[in-house]
């Protein structure tokens, strides 16, 4: 069942993000930065919690669930770290998924051959 | 020629882009990418991570996996199929970071990999951590930072 749930709504998020890109000529980098900002706003209005208790990794793989991620990281440091969590929070929840796209970024530029 | 007789010269020209195929690809690749990540972390699980602790080796084998599929050259042909279906999960986001990584390689590891690397996921970081700043500031404005 939650594979299923993953399913159908990580295909939506993506099916709604490629209809808005095909209807308004945006470009993907500006639905992007979109959807991260959309699904951050959701986190700080607490709707995207309970929206990805239920589709789990559907509500979270996608970009939106990156944006959840850095505003609930950030809240749930702010009772012990007060305003300092503002500025600390948001990457302990994100810091190993950007952290891990960069060291293997930099690996596979550094084995691969370059391009002409 | 007026632009405005231009553009619709234009219009007729384009190919009609073909929403519909778009959307049902971004659905189904979306959403396998989506099953993927559930196993992964359903598979972390049984190994006796918790719901908390399960998430950060959950993004790290997905941006590995993306980050491969990348360095082999398959990502990019997914993304032509899926076109959002595979650049909105974060396979799509380790896509971003490693396809610049190797393709500006022939600038120099400094101000090219270095520079570049982050040249779709820094705008996307970016804008995800001021809007993550102001929902901070108006949670600790409203309650002093209690949840």
């Amino acid at each position: 069942m939650s594979f299923l749930l993953a399913f159908l709504i990580g295909g939506a998020l993506c099916l709604v993000a490629q209809l808005i890109m095909d209807f308004t000529g945006a470009t993907p980098a500006v639905i992007l930065v979109g959807s991260v900002v959309l699904g951050a706003i959701a986190a700080g209005l607490g709707i995207y919690e309970p929206f990805a208790k239920l589709a789990g990794a559907g509500a979270t793989v996608p970009l939106p669930g990156f944006g959840f991620s850095l505003v609930s990281g950030l809240l749930r440091e702010m009772p012990k770290e007060g305003w300092v969590a503002l500025f600390s929070g948001a990457f302990k929840a994100t810091g190993a998924g950007i952290k891990a796209a960069l060291i293997f970024g930099l690996i596979a530029s550094f084995v691969t051959r370059a391009r002409a | 020629m007026e632009p405005k007789e231009y553009r619709q010269r234009v219009r007729r020209m384009e190919q009609p882009r073909p929403v519909a195929r778009n959307a049902l690809w971004a659905f189904v690749v979306g959403g396998l990418i989506c099953v993927v990540g559930q196993g992964v972390q359903s598979g972390l699980m049984s190994l006796g991570y918790d719901q908390e602790s399960v998430k950060a080796p959950v993004s790290i084998i997905l941006v590995f996996l993306g980050s491969l599929a990348t360095a082999l050259g398959l990502y990019d042909r997914l993304a032509k199929l899926g076109g959002m279906g595979a650049n909105l999960p974060i396979t799509g986001f380790a896509n971003s970071v490693v396809a610049p990584a190797m393709e500006f390689k022939q600038e120099g590891p400094i101000m090219g990999t270095g520079a570049r690397i982050f040249q779709v996921a820094g705008p996307v970081i970016a804008y995800g951590l001021l809007t993550a700043f102001v929902v901070g500031l108006v949670r600790f404005a409203i309650s002093g930072g209690k949840p």
